[in-house]
């Protein structure tokens, strides 16, 4: 490839030679297409003739410039004039060439560095963390999970959107039966999540045990797969003020048992951990050899579904509970506290991402 | 299928599982913290196991095991376990059966 630099050399060339000097060297069979063989030397930019193939045919032979002023034949400074012009030409094609590369080129690296990005977000999936090496590019995406992906980027957008028309709603002092569907809308949104997420789980429950799908904060909090139902409590009672007596009574006893049911989960998933450690690590470590232990492993890992379904299942049936306990207007002012919850931790993701850094 | 039936009749809380379940472990995990020792078949260490499973699965629950009777009567499966907790139902349902810990 040339480099740039010569492209122009025949333009300064031009300007360094004067017409009127007399070149009489020029072989009759001259061809200004760049034929070596008929070359003839340049004496004043040897070095740049050398490099560049638009040098050649224009070389002349040495030492004879000064002896050669006398005779000047137009016909001949003619043709080298029409010769530099079609050098000139063929330099600025050149030019174009390589610029239209460079442009393809950049567009090439922008799609990459984009699909590389996609990719990454998808964390584990690209084989990141395993000795999956051999997972190239070719093997990546799980449709059902790109599919979740996009379903969950909108689900987002109508959350935020409800969130708003929520916090409108309540400022605006509308009826009672308005509200209602606001709230049953909000709590159908949450149970589309909880069913979008037991499809992407069938397609890959690795991916949504690992909560890659959220933001870094959203993830801190992760308990098999999403948030604690407890944890859902928390962050919605100190809102609801005031509560009658038995909805405070009602709410206590909604914490402890879903506190309890939390525990078992919670115990029932150390002990298929414990299984499947147990069942990875038998028999001798070591001999090379492992792929019984791997075998087995898998099979009790199917159990990982059922307990992100459970796990779901629990947040649900603590959002309905909740539901059944509260009034409309309690009811709506939980959702928005709960939806102005996660925006936060997504914000504070954001902003923890973006945060400066000490140099390293 | 008798044999389940027989079972699943007897008073108390009766839990059908499976030792290699951890599931069905979580649910016995709930039981203890709740005071209740249930009856509990490991269907898996039973000869007659597949029929069993079987038969768990003709009465309608989402999964053969766990699956929780109380009194008798079928409560159904973890599902069915949290969301009747959750919603205040099963304490009363144990109550007969609870052991002071």
């Amino acid at each position: 490839m040339n480099s740039p630099s010569t492209q122009f050399v025949p333009s300064r060339r031009m300007g360094i030679y004067e017409p009127i000097h007399q070149i009489g060297m020029w072989g009759e069979n001259f061809k200004s297409n760049g034929n070596p063989s008929a070359s003839v030397i340049f004496e004043v930019d040897n070095k740049l003739e050398n490099e560049s193939e638009t040098a050649s045919h224009e070389m002349l032979a040495p030492s004879n410039k000064h002896d050669q002023e006398a005779t000047k034949p137009i016909d001949k400074i003619q043709r080298r004039l029409a010769q530099n012009r079609e050098a000139a030409r063929k330099s600025r094609l050149r030019k174009k060439a390589y610029v239209q590369q460079l442009e393809n080129s950049r567009l090439k690296l922008i799609k990459l560095e984009q699909e590389l990005e996609q990719t990454r977000q998808q964390g584990l999936y690209m084989g990141g963390g395993l000795e999956g090496g051999h997972l190239g590019f070719s093997e990546a995406v799980n449709p059902g999970i790109a599919a979740f992906e996009m379903e969950y980027g909108h689900w987002i957008e109508e959350q935020n959107r409800q969130i708003c028309e929520l916090r409108n709603a309540l400022n605006a002092h509308i009826s009672d039966i308005e509200l209602r569907i606001l709230v049953d809308g909000g709590m159908s949104h949450y149970f589309e999540l909880f069913r979008m997420k037991s499809t992407a789980a069938k397609a890959d429950v690795f991916y949504v045990m690992s909560g890659m799908w959220k933001t870094s904060a959203e993830r801190f909090f992760s308990w098999i797969g999403g948030f604690r139902p407890s944890e859902l409590l928390k962050v919605l009672v100190p809102q609801l003020d005031p509560l009658t007596d038995q909805q405070i009574l009602e709410v206590c006893n909604l914490k402890q048992s879903c506190q309890q049911a939390e525990d078992a989960l919670s115990q029932g998933m150390e002990k298929l951990q414990e299984t499947v450690s147990a069942t990875v690590a038998a028999g001798q470590l070591g001999e090379g050899s492992y792929i019984p232990q791997v075998a087995t492993a898998m099979e009790k890992l199917e159990a990982l579904v059922s307990f992100v379904n459970q796990a779901d299942h629990l947040r649900q049936e603590t959002l309905q509970q909740m539901s059944r306990i509260l009034t409309t207007r309690q009811a709506a002012r939980g959702l928005l506290a709960l939806g102005e919850y996660f925006q936060r931790l997504r914000a504070l993701s954001t902003l923890w991402a973006t945060r400066p850094r000490e140099p390293a | 299928m008798d044999k389940v039936m027989r079972l699943a009749s007897e008073k108390g809380v009766v839990l059908f599982s499976k030792s290699s379940c951890c599931l069905c472990y979580a649910v016995k995990i709930l039981f203890q913290e709740l005071g209740v020792t249930p009856t509990i078949h490991e269907i898996d260490e039973d000869p007659e196991g597949r029929e069993m499973e079987k038969a768990l699965m003709r009465l309608g629950c989402n999964a053969p095991i766990p699956a929780v009777f109380i009194g008798g009567k079928l409560v159904g499966s973890t599902n069915e376990v949290m969301s009747l907790h959750l919603g205040g139902g099963l304490i009363p349902l144990l109550k007969p059966y609870q052991t002071l810990c």
